[in-house]
């Protein structure tokens, strides 16, 4: 079993524009503390940001675990949301349910689950509409093959 | 390309950073969609944009660009160049549009990011 490091629960509010972003920025700081490799630091920081963004623009709230093993770093985002009802939909790059409010926040252009999947080495998302939706992304600090 | 030389070269005003104007920039993403910024970070790029909002520099910080420059004379809130000051992100603002800005930079070697 990898031993667990470190393990941090962020609370993330929705609507809030205005600090956006803060929980992602502590995540960096937080891993660069550990001072793990800042290509790593870069794609859990590019993970962690596009989620929160996802939180603000879509769902009242939700909580974002950061998770630091001896092996990977594992962010888990889970939300009480509207939920997603066609995922594979969501998923596709340029795809936004987004309004012209959220876009002139410089998001919802449909790119933000692309690139968490684009930095994830494990990427799955689950969601129930009118529940929330959860999403789990692990780097791992070690490659393997 | 040095900041200092792209400052002259599109007549920038540089609002936080003027200490770190050495810095070498040989690569620049141009949007104002910040998830397009995310997917392109490179530690030489320029951010080149119409959107002053905090996530800007938020964007700027994550991906570990050293610079970002606003276009059509925008400008950030005074909380935005604060926010660079503490994440040390250089900031310029030009009048010239984006169009306008990536075919100088183009020119002069500096190509977009992937």
């Amino acid at each position: 079993m990898p031993e667990e490091l470190l393990r941090k629960t962020f609370e993330i509010q929705g609507w809030d524009f205005e600090n956006a972003g803060e929980r992602s920025a502590e995540v960096t700081t937080i891993l660069k503390d550990l001072d793990v490799d800042p290509n790593i630091i870069l794609r859990v920081g590019v993970v962690a940001f596009e989620a929160e963004m996802n939180v603000v623009m879509y769902a009242g709230r939700a909580t974002l675990t950061l998770v630091v093993t001896d092996d990977e770093i594992v962010v888990e985002v889970a939300d009480e949301g509207p939920g997603i009802a066609d995922i594979e939909l969501a998923m596709q790059p340029g795809y936004s349910t987004a309004s012209d409010e959220m876009r002139e926040m410089g998001f919802g252009y449909g790119l933000g689950l692309p690139n968490i999947k684009k930095n994830s080495d494990v990427f799955s998302l689950q969601s129930e509409v009118g529940r929330g939706t959860r999403l789990h992304s692990i780097i791992r600090l070690i490659s393997y093959g | 390309m040095r900041l200092e030389m792209l400052r002259d070269l599109l007549r920038c005003e540089v609002l936080t950073g003027a200490d770190a104007l050495d810095t070498e920039i040989d690569m620049a993403v141009a949007s104002d969609a910040m998830s397009v910024v995310l997917s392109s970070p490179h530690p030489r790029a320029l951010m080149i944009t119409g959107l002053t909002n905090i996530q800007s520099v938020r964007t700027a910080h994550i991906s570990h660009l050293p610079a970002i420059m606003y276009v059509r004379g925008s400008r950030p809130t005074e909380a935005t160049v604060k926010l660079a000051r503490d994440n040390k992100t250089v900031l310029l603002s030009t009048e010239l549009g984006m169009f306008d800005s990536c075919g100088i930079l183009y020119s002069r070697g500096i190509k977009g990011g992937i």
